[in-house]
């Protein structure tokens, strides 16, 4: 007797003007406008929001936790890349 | 202590009161709803448009209030049915979810564009209309759209929501009897709106042979005497208590 | 609003894998895990579990205050309430995604509640009676459930944490309304006053059983602990809470129904009576006073809707259909 599936949504709220849209969570309905409605009633209650993205769970493109290694840790030695590698005197200030 | 009051009615405050009722009997209906929507997040919205209602009649209780000397409560607690002069339409009862929608897109369809047109003016409602037609905006837009989606769904689905604007349109028309000092919205323009929505919607707008009125006087269908003895019971069996 | 009562883990199988010991290792250094992230089943399993059955008790838990929207005494008091049923909502709606991301569908999840086969915080079986039960609820029942609720945001899961932390935020109003709702009562006639005094001698117990049963009789929660899906021991939040609210109800001036209540000089905690276990026990194992139509209640909800769900997906179909026989219109 379980129900059709309806498709889930993941929403993304921009706070304030000035920032970017962050994730903040999912809804489920049949459509997008539907899906616009739902994010609007559960997620912007409190004034959280100036602006909402939808988008298709399923769209979601996610790398895979078993890559983490080849995909993230081949960076953590390029320290040349971070300010702090560098020595810039004290008296010369802020740079 | 103050059980029953009467209000003496300034044209103002039966303005007031009028716009008041409609928005809290059908934030009231909207409210049944809750923990048994059809679908989680339905839930949370009616809840939402249940709320924005309820925040209208608390500012139009209190305009209405300091013309008669009256707390909101003391208005939306203490007046016997025959003083509610909210429309029949709002205190139908909630029948299936088409029903629910049906009764508030077609008070929506009317009632954003009454706040719209009465922000427009320097009467003393402008503040209120302004902040509600925003609310009512969002009220069209959601029922219209789930319209839409129940017309345009199943067979079972179309047929629930032309029944339910079958039942509810015989009282449409009392939408559009004057009150005191209020701009008036042409049936045409609310006509033609809901005309484009049940186009979309695949359904179609009954004519039905005749129309009820009498909310306005006092006059009501049976529904609205229990939902007013379930909402005002606390307040009536502690007569003069604070909450 | 939650129940450590819940909180049971699967017994921990093989343990000793590799993957094992490197996810455990995690864990201890208070890394969180994620959803695509290797775990161990049992794992899975309990946090389907318990957060499927967090996010029941929020659905079901709108029933018991649900019961008193339509009859509130204020209209300020009417949408406090409403918002505040209606956050329960949300924060089901928050869990069962949290939980969905393990693997699990909200419908499925749903099914086993509606079977009978899904536990939810045995509480809200207890009838709300009167509008003093509004009150004892926002501070009781929600007062326990923030005990138990704030540790979960540290939740070794992400989605449950983080699921937790915006619940946490937007409960911090339900006890308050609570609280005032009694004081007002308590400051009122000494008919209000009476209503605030029952409420409290029918919730008190309850309430206290909402954190599970005794550590000493407790056989689950080595493993949660050990996952840092669990933080705290029953007793030891239970002891949190009355410590917490002993003060609150001497404010009101109300008595708590236990004979055997005293500070203790020494500890300066309050010690509690004997519990009636036996009553925990069967309201638990579906005993409870509005359990049949608790359940009855939410299959009519989703029994009614299935037409609802149907058009919705119906119409969501025909659109896509017109809109890929033809492209250029918008559907």
């Amino acid at each position: 007797m379980s129900t059709p599936a309806t498709p889930l949504w993941e929403v993304f709220i921009r706070s304030r003007s000035g920032l970017a849209h962050r994730h903040v969570g999912s809804v489920h309905a049949a459509d997008a406008t539907l899906a616009m409605q739902a994010a609007r009633d559960v997620y912007t209650r409190r004034g959280e929001g100036l602006s909402v993205w939808i988008v298709p769970s399923n769209a979601i493109i996610a790398s895979d936790p078993a890559d983490k290694e080849m995909m993230f840790e081949p960076t953590a030695s390029k320290i040349y890349r971070h300010p702090t590698f560098y020595e810039v005197p004290d008296e010369v200030g802020h740079m | 202590m103050t059980t029953t009051i009467t209000v003496a009615a300034t044209p103002l405050a039966r303005l007031a009161l009028a716009r008041a009722d409609d928005a809290l009997i059908l934030g009231h209906r909207l409210s049944e709803w809750c923990g048994h929507a059809p679908i989680l997040e339905e839930d949370l919205s009616l809840a939402n448009i249940a709320l924005d209602l309820i925040g209208q009649a608390r500012s139009l209780y209190t305009l209405a209030g300091a013309v008669t000397g009256h707390t909101e409560d003391q208005l939306a607690y203490l007046r016997d049915e025959r003083q509610f002069s909210n429309l029949l339409l709002v205190e139908q009862p909630n029948g299936d979810f088409a029903l629910t929608i049906a009764r508030l897109f077609l008070y929506s369809a009317y009632i954003d564009p009454y706040w719209r047109a009465l922000g427009a003016t320097d009467s003393a409602l402008s503040d209120i209309a302004a902040k509600a037609e925003k609310e009512s905006g969002y009220h069209l837009r959601h029922s219209a759209e789930w319209l839409i989606r129940l017309g345009d769904g199943t067979e079972e689905s179309h047929r629930r929501a032309q029944s339910a604007l079958d039942r509810l349109f015989p009282f449409t028309a009392e939408m559009f009897d004057p009150l005191p000092d209020d701009v008036a919205i042409d049936p045409a323009d609310w006509t033609a709106e809901v005309d484009t929505i049940l186009t979309h919607a695949t359904l179609t707008r009954p004519s039905p042979a005749w129309q009820h009125n009498g909310g306005r006087a006092g006059r009501h269908t049976e529904h609205l005497g229990h939902l007013l003895a379930e909402m005002q019971h606390l307040q009536r069996t502690h007569p003069g208590a604070t909450w | 609003m939650y129940s450590q009562g819940l909180n049971q883990s699967d017994p921990s199988s093989a343990h000793t894998s590799p993957e094992a010991a490197r996810f455990q290792a995690r864990i201890d250094a208070e890394d969180k895990i994620e959803p695509n992230d290797w775990m161990p089943e049992a794992y899975r399993r309990t946090l389907i579990r318990q957060i499927s059955q967090h996010a029941h008790s929020e659905i079901v838990g709108m029933l018991p205050e649900g019961n008193w929207i339509t009859r509130a005494p204020s209209l300020r008091r009417k949408a406090a309430l409403l918002a505040k049923v209606q956050d329960e909502g949300g924060h089901g709606l928050y869990l069962y995604a949290a939980a969905e991301t393990l693997g699990a569908s909200r419908e499925e999840l749903v099914d086993q509640l509606l079977a009978g086969k899904a536990k939810y915080s045995s509480i809200f079986n207890y009838p709300t009676l009167t509008w003093a039960d509004i009150g004892a609820i926002g501070w009781l029942v929600d007062g326990a459930a923030i005990m138990n609720q704030i540790p979960l945001c540290r939740c070794s899961f992400g989605p449950y944490a983080r699921a937790m932390i915006r619940v946490c935020k937007e409960e911090s109003f339900h006890q308050r309304q609570g609280y005032e709702i009694m004081l007002t009562l308590c400051r009122g006639t000494p008919a209000q006053k009476a209503m605030a005094q029952d409420a409290l001698d029918r919730w008190w117990w309850p309430c206290l059983m909402m954190f599970g049963p005794p550590d000493s009789a407790s056989q689950h929660s080595d493993t949660s602990m050990q996952w840092k899906i669990k933080r705290f021991t029953n007793d030891g939040l239970r002891q949190k809470f009355i410590d917490a609210t002993v003060p609150q109800g001497l404010h009101l001036g109300l008595a708590f129904p236990d004979p055997d209540m005293r500070q203790n000089a020494a500890t300066g905690h309050w010690e509690h009576g004997a519990i009636d276990w036996d009553e925990f026990k069967r309201v638990v194992a579906g005993g409870g006073f509005c359990a049949a139509e608790r359940l009855e209640a939410r299959r009519k909800a989703h029994d009614a809707g299935a037409w609802v769900r149907d058009a919705a997906a119906a119409h969501a179909a025909k659109r896509a259909a017109r809109q890929a026989a033809n492209p250029r219109i918008a559907a």
